[in-house]
């Protein structure tokens, strides 16, 4: 079981190849599980990956999965570099989408260029309240953040159960736990006719860059990278502990309510139980994947809408079950936690015996 | 004849804290040895969903068994990653459970709307016929028995047996119980892979006799609440009993006051034990002295034998 030894110094070439290399063993073990399902492998790769991709509306699509992932990768990633590990953005999301929806639900009728911006906000502060939860417990309870968020993900659920199915259930609908349709004034504009990207693309896009230059430019993110690599350096240096935590929950839980908000006003035009396909935990993965880099998340995110796609379009036309995405995601999350123990680690090697006896000798 | 409606209440509370009392066990065996597998629910849906099916075949018992090889099986990729690779615990437990939610939906769609007869409650003579205590502890089903053989198991190994300690050691310092010569890694695939068993175990008895169905996503959090229930008991079995029994009570409570009709929702109601979970964390990390003093000291660091 001694399988490894430390590297010298870290692989720069490890640490860069380790996303392909996991992908690239993701896409094997998907061709043998294919294969044992009797489905030919070229032609389930083509169904996941290429056919859905032929299309305009494909395209659409995938720009539409992409961004509330990318969003909510970008802002768990701030917390994962400070170790502080937020799992319950899918909760988040939720609220945003249910403060989001309050806005809608209760301006209806109304019209106005203001109900849009203000759902949008009112999300971000839904997502932010029910990241500074967990926050506050962590600060002055000393509560594990891994589980409090993932509770509170229950809590949010049952909430908008109760909601959809009581408060808020569309009286002149059927009996179905779900809300009014919004207005027009309570949604993101197409950007395309006929198709169902929006708007709110542009919240994502906007996204990326403030936080490469948060990341890479501001003083605040090196306190948190510090704090996650070496909290002894960070506590020596006054970097105070309990703002990173506050930082890291909030922001994060702010971008998942703001991808709660965009999807609510935006492909699904109003509340409901299954308004999420479990976009905050495939965003954990997304942040993992995208080396908690900026850009690299906007490309694991891409990828990871890829294989939501994918799954969708194996689901219609081979009669694959839809949780085959989660089976790829984690595989996916398994081999590149993986592939990048190499980036410190190599294996160890049968020694040269008379290098070793030169070795002894020399020292 | 207040006695005679507690019954029902309390029979239930121990049905319903069983799967916590199986997953809560091992996961607590796995963090004694030094390692945090956040997979535990992942593991119990893959026994949940191996059991049923074996069930469906060969009976509940055999479904029981086969649920806690498969969540053995399951737990072999984490312990690869985590012990021969030394990777982040925190997120191959993570990649565990989600793999766990894809792989038991895949292999779950063949099963989704067949059900199984259950487990048949099995009445100790003699002690069945206690007032109260009778009827809530010994007309159970075998495999409720079964939880309490192990807990008291567990707990006399890891206080008086030269395995506890030792299991104990590798886990307070895996340099010293390694430079002494133990073999830090197997005892750590050991305790993790017991850990996956046990899961796998809790989460076959929710499919095959607690509930008796295969429904997606049906572990609905509780392994999340094992891990939990391990902080709350200060890595202590008998605590852990206590503390699984009371989150027991408290998802029967909440059923029985959606039954009375109680003017609260009852998707509020359901939100309980996840909010009661959080409470409990809340008071009993508050401490961190004492917190620390309970916590096994390697917990969550990787060993890489000889660096």
């Amino acid at each position: 079981m001694h399988l490894l030894e430390p590297r010298a110094n870290p692989s720069h070439l490890m640490r860069w190849s380790g996303p392909p290399i996991a992908i690239l063993l993701t896409l094997l073990a998907a061709a043998a599980l294919f294969a044992a399902l009797g489905k030919p492998p070229l032609q389930a790769f083509y169904v996941f990956f290429i056919e859905p991709l032929e299309t305009s509306n494909g395209w659409s699509e995938l720009a539409l999965k992409a961004s509330p992932l990318v969003l909510i990768a970008q802002g768990l990633a701030l917390g994962f570099r400070a170790r502080i590990y937020n799992i319950g953005a899918e909760g988040q999301l939720l609220m945003g989408a249910v403060f989001a929806s309050g806005v809608a639900i209760y301006t209806e009728g109304m019209e106005g260029v203001w109900i849009l911006p203000l759902m949008v906000l009112a999300g971000a502060l839904g997502g932010a309240l029910w990241g500074a939860v967990p926050a506050w417990l962590k600060t002055h309870f000393n509560a594990e953040e891994t589980l409090t968020t993932l509770m509170l993900t229950y809590v949010a659920t049952y909430l908008l159960s109760y909601l959809v199915s009581g408060p808020w259930r569309d009286p002149g609908g059927t009996n179905f736990p779900q809300s009014i349709l919004f207005g027009e004034s309570a949604m993101f504009i197409p950007l395309f006719e006929g198709l169902r990207l929006n708007s709110s693309i542009f919240i994502t896009l906007l996204a990326v860059p403030v936080f490469w230059l948060f990341v890479a430019r501001s003083f605040r993110a090196y306190q948190l990278t510090v704090g996650g690599l070496a909290p002894a350096a960070a506590r020596y240096a006054g970097f105070s502990g309990r703002a990173a935590i506050w930082m890291s929950l909030v922001i994060s839980g702010l971008t998942a309510g703001l991808a709660g908000a965009m999807e609510a006003a935006g492909p699904v035009g109003q509340l409901t139980l299954s308004l999420s396909p479990g976009y905050g935990y495939a965003a954990i993965i997304v942040a993992w994947v995208g080396r908690l880099h900026p850009v690299g998340i906007l490309l694991s995110g891409l990828l990871m809408a890829l294989i939501y796609i994918g799954g969708e379009a194996a689901q219609v036309s081979m009669q694959l079950p839809s949780a085959i995405s989660w089976l790829f995601q984690g595989m996916l999350l398994f081999f590149l936690l993986g592939v990048d123990v190499f980036v410190d680690y190599r294996f160890r090697r049968r020694r040269d015996k008379r290098l070793m006896v030169r070795e002894e000798a020399g020292a | 004849m207040m006695i005679d409606s507690l019954v029902p209440i309390l029979a239930g509370t121990l049905a319903a804290a069983t799967p916590l009392i199986f997953a809560g066990l091992g996961e607590l065996v796995a963090e004694k040895s030094g390692v945090i597998n956040l997979g535990v629910e992942g593991m119990m849906l893959i026994g949940a969903v191996a059991g049923f099916a074996a069930a469906l075949s060969w009976g509940t018992s055999a479904g029981l068994l086969f649920g806690a090889f498969a969540g053995a099986l399951a737990a072999l990729p984490f312990a690869f990653l985590t012990l021969s690779l030394g990777a982040n615990q925190s997120a191959s437990g993570l990649a565990t459970t989600i793999f766990g939610i894809g792989l038991s939906a895949f292999i779950g769609q063949f099963y989704v709307s067949h059900a199984l007869p259950g487990m048949k409650a099995l009445a100790i003579p003699g002690l069945a016929h206690i007032p109260l205590l009778g009827p809530v502890l010994f007309n159970q089903p075998p495999v409720v028995y079964l939880a309490f053989v192990i807990y008291g198991a567990l707990a006399w190994m890891l206080a008086r047996t030269r395995w506890g300690l030792v299991l104990r050691a590798v886990g307070e310092s895996p340099e010293a119980a390694h430079a002494i010569g133990y073999p830090v890694l197997a005892i750590r695939y050991g305790a993790v892979c017991f850990g996956g068993a046990m899961a796998g175990l809790g989460g076959a008895y929710l499919s095959t006799i607690y509930t008796p169905l295969w429904v997606e996503n049906m572990v609905a959090g509780r392994g999340w609440i094992a891990v939990a229930l391990v902080v709350f008991a200060a890595w202590k079995p008998t605590r852990l009993m206590f503390g699984a029994c009371l989150f027991g009570g408290m998802t029967i409570l909440q059923l029985q006051a959606q039954g009375f009709g109680l003017a609260v929702p009852s998707q509020l109601l359901s939100a309980v034990p996840y909010l009661a979970t959080i409470l409990v964390l809340m008071a009993i990390s508050r401490d961190r002295k004492k917190l620390q003093l309970n916590l096994p000291a390697s917990l969550g660091k990787p060993f890489v034998p000889g660096e």
